[in-house]
């Protein structure tokens, strides 16, 4: 067993007598894409800045490529490389500027430092812009830019707090392009996402919700803790086919989608059949039942819904 | 008049000085219907509901909600739609009930009626006996509810909704958008915007947005059976890297990129890919454990869609 890039055990920190996060234990191998996935205020930031250690945490332990991050925050500064959500990009120096600002920061050496710059680039596709002020670039184009920025130095651990956020899809499929050509290269990547089929990209996922750890593991694996099958009746009309459905043997959940009805069951063999002569006695037109995969989302909302409900604190 | 469609958006345009926020959109949006404006940030979404409402002017074009221009009759437009707002304009320091009686207020909603809406909002929002809470206190899923609860107290037939969900958890936005499926199948007309590709699945029909423009519109299956040219398979095989070499260079592959632990592979002939590739693979010492077509995502249309247009770079 090779030992673990990023190593955490009980991490907890409080705020204002309230913990953000909540004894949080997972690790990440080497050349391995940890997603952080959960909505606001799960403790994903807050998780991402103690690993790059601008925060300090209240109890727990977390090791960087071996480095106690807690005890030796600036130790670790030079292999890992930290991308907040609002990255700091000078608008009014051009594209080639910023990168020359953060290549002096990093103490890139100036040989080396064009080369990188160019193969960065060309893997954003913005090698045309070089010369363009980081104002004047598109949402998409600026997330690109800080990237390259964070990788001027090479760094063996990118931490990455929701790069994705509102960036166009085809500028989303670029930088994960570039992510995994990064961890073919044996970089080790930690990423926060709020959306929740990003997360599918990622090789492991922490599920987090109000600072708590729900999940830690893969993908695949997430799903297996689905109990029964998701199954997609397409209509154009699921709310009628849901009311007539309600109650229905072995049905878990249902939930009306733009032009199909999903509803997850206990017995997908067994399940089908039955659906379909009870959509037929109550005359419903529907085209067809078909199994589809469970998506992340889905096992995430079925683990909330099994927790106990917080409307708020009370006054 | 014909009251087919509750919305018509006609040759939309709105500049803010040189920039062209919103290039000539056209769209309509039949009555009950769950119309949703999918893009990026930046993309005009936001602009064009704006316009909707009658909050910003247009530059050029024509809207018109059930049947009166927004133009024209502001005001009759106004008290036939509802709006939440991204922010959920709610006053975080008063309390559950105060926000509700408020925009109950706004709309001119009294006497047994006001009773009755605050009733059902409270009900809708899963805040019976939660009246006097501070707004501000709320977790996100509730906040979210009780801004459509507010957005509704004087029962629209028009609910426009700019990123309803965002940052919420899941559960909460399932809860949201089944209460936006029953009010649809109450008749009510519902325009929301997102740009969550996921989300847009909820919607009965969809516009795909881009730098201002109207790239495409559809059901959601529509826009995923049409979007590709060919059929998509997802490959597992190992080592990944070399794997992606490999099925690049081969004949018939039209696209491919790595998918978390697998590859997404575009290809012209789905049978005769899967028959070729796991040879050429094993040729380069590389092996295929998996190999099967599935269905493109609405990311994948919108990627195909807008892909074309995408080397451009800048805002404007």
């Amino acid at each position: 067993m090779t030992q673990a890039m990023v190593q955490v055990d009980g991490l907890i920190r409080r705020y204002a007598g309230r913990a953000v996060i909540e004894n949080l234990s997972f690790a990440v191998q080497p050349g391995e894409i940890l997603g952080l996935v959960g909505p606001d205020g799960a403790g994903k930031t807050t998780t991402l800045r103690i690993l790059a250690g601008v925060l300090p945490a209240d109890s727990g332990g977390a090791r960087v490529a071996a480095q106690d991050v807690l005890h030796d925050p600036e130790a670790v500064k030079s292999v890992i490389s930290y991308m907040p959500q609002h990255f700091g990009l000078y608008e009014d120096l051009t594209v080639d500027e910023n990168i020359r600002f953060y290549a002096e920061l990093f103490e890139v050496a100036a040989a080396a430092r064009e080369q990188r710059a160019r193969e960065l680039l060309a893997a954003c596709g913005m090698t045309p812009f070089r010369r363009r002020l980081a104002g004047q670039l598109s949402g998409g184009m600026k997330r690109k830019l800080g990237l390259v920025c964070a990788l001027i130095h090479s760094p063996q651990v990118l931490l990455l707090d929701e790069p994705t956020t509102g960036v166009d899809p085809v500028s989303r499929r670029e930088l994960w392009g570039i992510l995994y050509s990064l961890v073919f290269g044996g970089v080790t990547v930690l990423i926060s996402t709020a959306y929740f089929d990003e997360a599918e990209r990622c090789h492991r996922l922490l599920l987090l919700h109000r600072g708590r750890q729900l999940f830690w593991g893969t993908p695949a694996e997430l799903k297996g803790m689905l109990p029964g099958a998701v199954l997609s009746i397409a209509s154009t009309d699921p709310e009628r086919l849901r009311a007539a459905l309600a109650g229905a043997d072995g049905l878990l959940s249902a939930m009306a989608m733009g032009d199909a009805l999903h509803v997850v069951v206990n017995e997908p063999a067994r399940r089908i059949p039955e659906l379909r002569t009870r959509l037929e006695a109550a005359h419903l037109a529907f085209d067809g039942i078909t199994t589809v995969a469970a998506t992340v989302e889905d096992v995430f909302a079925y683990m909330v819904s099994r927790e106990p409900d917080q409307r708020g604190r009370r006054p | 008049m014909s009251e087919a469609f509750s919305i018509v958006v006609d040759e939309l345009v709105k500049r803010f000085r040189r920039f062209t926020a919103v290039n000539r959109i056209s769209f309509s949006v039949a009555r009950g219907e769950i119309f949703g404006l999918l893009g990026p940030n930046g993309s005009g979404k936001s602009t064009t509901i704006r316009m909707l409402c009658g909050l910003l002017t247009p530059t050029a074009g024509r809207v018109s909600v059930v049947g009166f221009d927004v133009a024209r009759d502001p005001e009759e437009v106004r008290q036939h739609i509802g709006y939440m707002s991204q922010k959920f304009s709610l006053y975080n320091d008063l309390r559950v009930v105060e926000n509700l009686e408020f925009f109950a207020g706004l709309y001119g909603v009294k006497g047994a009626q006001l009773t009755e809406r605050i009733a059902w909002a409270l009900e809708m929002a899963g805040l019976n006996g939660g009246e006097e809470l501070i707004t501000g206190d709320l977790a996100g899923g509730w906040k979210q509810r009780l801004a459509l609860g507010c957005a509704v107290m004087h029962r629209p037939r028009v609910l426009l909704l700019d990123e309803p969900t965002a940052g919420v958890d899941p559960l909460s936005r399932r809860l949201f958008w089944e209460l936006i499926h029953q009010m649809s199948a109450d008749g009510v007309t519902v325009l929301v915007t997102t740009h969550y590709m996921d989300e847009a699945e909820y919607c009965n029909r969809l516009a795909l947005i881009e730098a201002g423009r109207l790239v495409a519109t559809g059901s959601p299956s529509e826009l995923k059976r049409g979007a590709i040219r060919g059929d998509l398979l997802l490959v597992e095989c190992a080592p990944l890297g070399r794997g992606l070499e490999i099925i690049k260079r081969q004949p018939g592959v039209l696209d491919a990129a790595v998918f978390g632990a697998a590859l997404h592979v575009v290809v012209g002939a789905a049978d005769r890919a899967r028959a070729e590739l796991p040879a050429a693979l094993a040729s380069a010492g590389v092996a295929t454990s998996r190999i099967e077509p599935i269905a493109p995502s609405l990311e994948d249309a919108f990627v195909a869609l807008a892909g074309k247009r995408h080397d451009l770079g800048a805002t404007q």
